[in-house]
């Protein structure tokens, strides 16, 4: 039994399976405890790290809880109006074509006020990643009734749930732009648990990979938590988001392009 | 007997207690400590020396908390 090891035998660089990327700073991340927003943050970084394009990646930070996103990615990154970021990152990526760009939005950024901006950005076609992060609610503000909260659900200016007669419909927006010629690639992840995780990582990657090649717009929503705007500990608000928000947003590849070698 | 065996070593000051990681270690290794970290948090422990380094924790891990070592080969 001598051969079992300790915890000090097993914690040696030589062992070492899995660390923070460098892409990340040291910073503590602003958000609450449990939010995907970090998870994201992360994947985003591994992918940028795996493909060694840290010094030529720009992303483009919201309006939202990840408005401080620049504080938490080693990277080159501007911060948008509100809404604002596809248009900027068209600025960007038509300026200095050789770089890869992203915007970071949350549903209210995208799906509320920029909605014309994502619109025409998808319809054009730039070759840029738009990483959407939907929570269905305005997390940031206080949880108040975003464009994609669910028919039903409760948030504090939908106190007894969203009546769609006099409130309107929740809107699809992935689903939306995907109709649209200047998208390429349209996917909708989720990162609350490790094979999500994996799927939503890879679904980036493919997202970069078509962005490097410009063959059109890449759109990556991920569905996400707010477990503060929903009143709820972040396990009972990862169950309930797939108990509620997954059968209304299925996960997985809405649009594909047509030649998928790489 | 060829046993893989890992470890997890956790930044006790940055872990947010927010417990997502917990239901996915297949070994239930760890726990939420009843201590608290200069936050006031209760920082994520290992509970139990069952840990196969699968790095399940990791990856679902929104803060970036935990670091997983695996020893390849034990004889």
């Amino acid at each position: 039994m001598e051969n079992i090891p300790t915890t000090a035998d097993i914690v040696k660089e030589e062992n070492l399976v899995y660390k923070k990327t460098k892409v990340l700073t040291d910073n503590i991340l602003s958000y609450c405890p449990g939010c995907g927003h970090g998870t994201a943050h992360r994947i985003i970084a591994e992918v940028i790290e795996e493909m060694g394009i840290q010094d030529k990646t720009i992303g483009i930070a919201p309006v939202g809880c990840s408005v401080l996103a620049y504080n938490f990615f080693d990277i080159d990154m501007q911060q948008a109006a509100h809404g604002r970021a596809p248009a900027l990152a068209t600025a960007i990526k038509r300026l200095l074509p050789d770089k890869f760009v992203f915007t970071y939005q949350g549903d209210g950024d995208l799906a509320a006020i920029g909605t014309a901006e994502t619109i025409h950005a998808c319809n054009r076609g730039d070759n840029f990643t738009i990483i959407f992060i939907n929570n269905g609610i305005y997390g940031m503000t206080g949880g108040q009734m975003a464009p994609t909260t669910l028919p039903g659900m409760k948030s504090s200016t939908s106190p007894y749930g969203r009546d769609t007669q006099t409130m309107g419909n929740p809107l699809k927006i992935t689903e939306l732009v995907a109709q649209l010629p200047g998208t390429c690639y349209v996917t909708r992840q989720a990162v609350h648990t490790p094979g999500n995780v994996r799927k939503a990582k890879k679904a980036l990657r493919l997202a970069f990979e078509y962005q490097g090649k410009n063959m059109g717009l890449s759109f990556v929503e991920i569905v996400s938590n707010c477990n503060s705007g929903w009143k709820m500990t972040p396990r009972n608000a990862n169950e309930w988001m797939e108990d509620n928000m997954f059968p209304f947003y299925p996960l997985g590849d809405i649009k594909t392009p047509a030649k998928l070698e790489l | 007997m060829a046993k893989v065996k890992g470890s997890i070593v956790i930044k006790i000051e940055q872990c947010k207690g927010c417990e997502v990681c917990v239901p996915t270690c297949p070994h239930e290794v760890i726990a939420l400590s009843k201590n608290v970290n200069g936050k006031g948090y209760h920082y994520l422990e290992m509970v139990n020396d069952e840990c196969t380094g699968c790095t399940n924790c990791a990856v679902v891990c929104p803060d970036a908390v935990i670091t997983v070592y695996r020893v390849k080969k034990v004889l």
